[in-house]
């Protein structure tokens, strides 16, 4: 798999989400939950808008001087005995880590979830070399063994099943008898995957943040399973965006509790792992080896751009989480493995207009995002940039910007929007905002007469907006 | 020994083109940040007020928190051993065991194994099995709930990790508000020449998942259950 998921067009997969009823009710409690718990622990914590802040400050810091902070990364993970591959391409990345496979002669790779390594595809360059890999992260695991199903979110990746399916590919591919609650199919997947751990030649993965100035990875999770794969197999290779590092272990710290809040709402995640080079001589427990594979893959291209900030994202999917068309479309619809605005604003970046040139318009330009983003990236704005460059490249907006946006149900929904819109980018919002009737039941529309309309006001803060709508529901 | 550093210089510079500059080979002064809100987290909070935050956060994380003395700790402990069903028990090699005064291997109804480096990997093997285990918490944060471990020879990983069950031993003069202070910690120990340990695990209660339909299952590859258990010094 690669950045790009599935190869239907963009309208097909969105129609695929719409008609998944489960899907989309799954979703939307997700995004609830999720969004209750953010607000929850962001209120607690005090002051959350000091703390964006700082993340900004942070963030922005770091990537104006991201090549010093690079540098000093691999001197001190070099220091302490770890190798580090800088690697421009997927390509690149993927040689060198399919190399070191070799070279171990290794069979079985347990990997706890990456991002970066779903994006350059590099289960598949394993299996070409025949390594057996194990995605040990229970969302993961449970789509790996459903053939693969892409994932649909990047905090819960198989959002998208419910407990009746997961017991069914269990059952179907694993030999599972017992029922679907989800302690027993859990407690299976702990008895597999232990065996997994202990077998495992190399593990393998990703990175939260890396600190700079003492060359330390971080890993933040729920489940143990990147604690797993970092403690018992020799080997351990760490895949990392080249964007994911921090100047010290203060910033990382500050950055942890943003995106732990920001994601699940929780202060902190049972496990906060941090790695420094290999096993120290007496350890018992932890790699022998250490390689550390800093990844560009399109991310440089963005540097200097108007698109930069969009790289301070620490994949927290507050952003997804508000979306009201994510809650509509579902993950899989972006065809992309980053979702949401944050990948509506990413994907084209690092994977061209000409694949994803829909997904700027996959947004109602509502701002919840931009709001909920805990380093203040500009999301909604981004996305307006993207659609004036590709009105600009292609002298037009795309056909699909027609049915999107009334098939997103925002057409009519909120007229407020639109305002903020047109006075941002009147030459590219000014064909939505003539088009102010849709008439449901319709074309594409048909399968959003079981959707519930999701009107963002503009001038309402989203909060206020969102405890409003809380009361209206209960 | 060193490590290998490939491809730096050709992958720098072009990032450093991209920002329309040269590469930055002098030292960046990382700014003051003008925003800090994280220091003000529970910033006069006495050391009985941070027990009492500490207490209350466990409950959010299933996470049972004892409280004792110096005196009562080794019995303490053995009752834990005993109503978690005995069996296998792994501690770490920690003098702070000696200090205080928990003896646990010398009771005889009680299957410990202390982690040994010398016996190697042999020390996994019976972790793996093991039903509970042990270890102190070198700085523990009252805001989550979190005990911060550094790995060291007799400070095996694994011992907080593989069995189903594990046992916090949290000195109360460890307790400090935040993550903050934890991070501020190591970076006076870099400072002042040290090394940080090759792991720092910061751990807030048992594994857990929300991967099938949002519930939260607790235990997944880690412990099914974890208890503090506070001590009085
Ligand atoms: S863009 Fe912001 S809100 Fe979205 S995932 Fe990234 S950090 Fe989180």
């Amino acid at each position: 798999m690669s950045m790009k998921i599935g190869a239907e067009k963009f309208d097909e997969r969105v129609q695929e989400g719409l008609s998944d009823t489960f899907m989309r009710g799954a979703v939307s409690s997700a995004q609830t939950r999720f969004r209750n718990g953010r607000l929850n622990a962001a209120e607690e914590l005090g002051g959350w808008e000091e703390w964006r802040n700082l993340g900004e400050e942070i963030r922005t810091h770091t990537l104006e001087n991201i090549d010093y902070y690079l540098d000093l990364l691999s001197e001190k993970v070099a220091e302490r005995g770890g190798h580090v591959y800088f690697a421009q391409t997927a390509e690149e990345a993927n040689n060198y880590i399919t190399n070191v496979v070799k070279k171990k002669e290794a069979k079985k790779i347990a990997k706890s979830k990456s991002m970066v390594s779903e994006e350059i595809g590099l289960n598949d360059a394993l299996k070409d070399i025949g390594a057996e890999v194990v995605e040990t992260d229970l969302g993961e695991w449970i789509l790996q063994n459903d053939d693969v199903d892409p994932p649909s979110h990047i905090v819960t990746p198989a959002l998208h099943k419910n407990r009746e399916q997961i017991r069914e590919v269990f059952h179907d591919k694993l030999g599972y008898s017992k029922t679907d609650k989800p302690e027993e199919l859990a407690l299976f997947a702990r008895e597999k995957l232990r065996e997994e751990f202990l077998d495992a030649d190399i593990g393998i993965t990703g990175c939260n943040f890396a600190v700079a100035d003492t060359g330390t990875v971080t890993l933040v999770t729920n489940e143990g399973n990147a604690r797993m794969v970092t403690s018992l197999p020799d080997t351990q290779i760490t895949v990392m965006g080249m964007e994911r590092v921090a100047p010290t272990w203060n910033d990382m710290e500050v950055l942890v509790s943003l995106l732990t809040r920001a994601a699940v709402g929780q202060k902190l995640t049972s496990y906060i792992t941090s790695l420094t080079g290999v096993k120290e001589e007496d350890d018992v427990d932890g790699p022998e080896e250490f390689h550390l594979v800093i990844v560009d893959n399109g991310r440089s291209k963005i540097l200097g751009t108007e698109f930069q900030s969009a790289l301070h994202c620490i994949r927290c999917a507050a952003c997804i989480n508000v979306c009201p068309v994510y809650r509509h479309i579902g993950g899989h619809a972006y065809g992309s493995i980053y979702p949401g605005p944050i990948g509506a604003v990413l994907t084209p970046l690092l994977g061209g207009y000409e694949d994803h040139k829909e997904l700027p318009y996959a947004s109602s330009l509502c701002g919840a995002c931009t709001e909920a983003c805990p380093v203040k990236i500009p999301l909604h704005e981004l996305l307006i940039r993207h659609r004036e460059k590709i009105v600009e490249e292609k002298g037009e907006a795309p056909v699909f910007e027609n049915i999107s946006m009334k098939a997103f149900g925002m057409g009519t929904a909120s007229p407020t929007m639109y305002n903020i819109g047109t006075k941002l980018a009147p030459k590219v919002m000014k064909p939505m905002v003539k088009d102010e009737v849709i008439s449901k039941g319709v074309g594409p529309l048909k399968s959003w007469t079981t959707a519930r309309d999701f009107p963002a006001p503009g001038k309402q803060r989203f909060r206020d907006w969102y405890k409003k709508r809380q009361r209206e529901e209960s | 020994m060193a490590g290998k550093i490939m491809n730096k210089k050709h992958f720098l510079n072009h990032v450093a083109g991209q920002l329309g500059r040269e590469r930055i080979m002098d030292t960046v002064e990382r700014p003051e940040w003008k925003h800090q809100p994280q220091w003000n987290v529970l910033k006069d909070a006495s050391q009985d007020e941070l027990v009492d935050i500490l207490k209350e956060q466990c409950k959010s994380i299933h996470t049972e928190v004892l409280e004792t003395n110096k005196e009562q700790l080794s019995s303490t402990i053995q009752d834990m051993i005993k109503d978690n069903g005995g069996g296998q028990v792994v501690t770490w090699d920690d003098p702070r065991f000696q200090d205080f005064q928990v003896n646990l291997e010398t009771q005889e109804d009680l299957n410990i194994h202390v982690w040994d480096p010398r016996l190697g990997d042999e020390n996994i093997r019976i972790t793996e099995q093991a039903n509970l285990g042990i270890t102190f918490s070198d700085i523990t944060l009252a805001e989550s709930g979190t005990v911060v471990l550094f790995s060291d020879a007799g400070k095996g990983r694994s011992v907080s990790l593989l069995p189903s069950t594990y046992i916090a031993i949290i000195p109360k003069n460890t307790i400090v508000p935040r993550m903050t202070q934890a991070a501020e910690m190591i970076e006076e120990k870099v400072a002042n020449g040290e090394q940080v340990a090759s792991c720092v695990n910061f751990i807030s209660g048992p594994s857990n998942s929300a991967d099938i339909e949002m519930n939260l299952i607790v235990g997944v590859h880690g412990p099914i259950k974890a208890t503090y258990i506070i001590v009085d010094d």
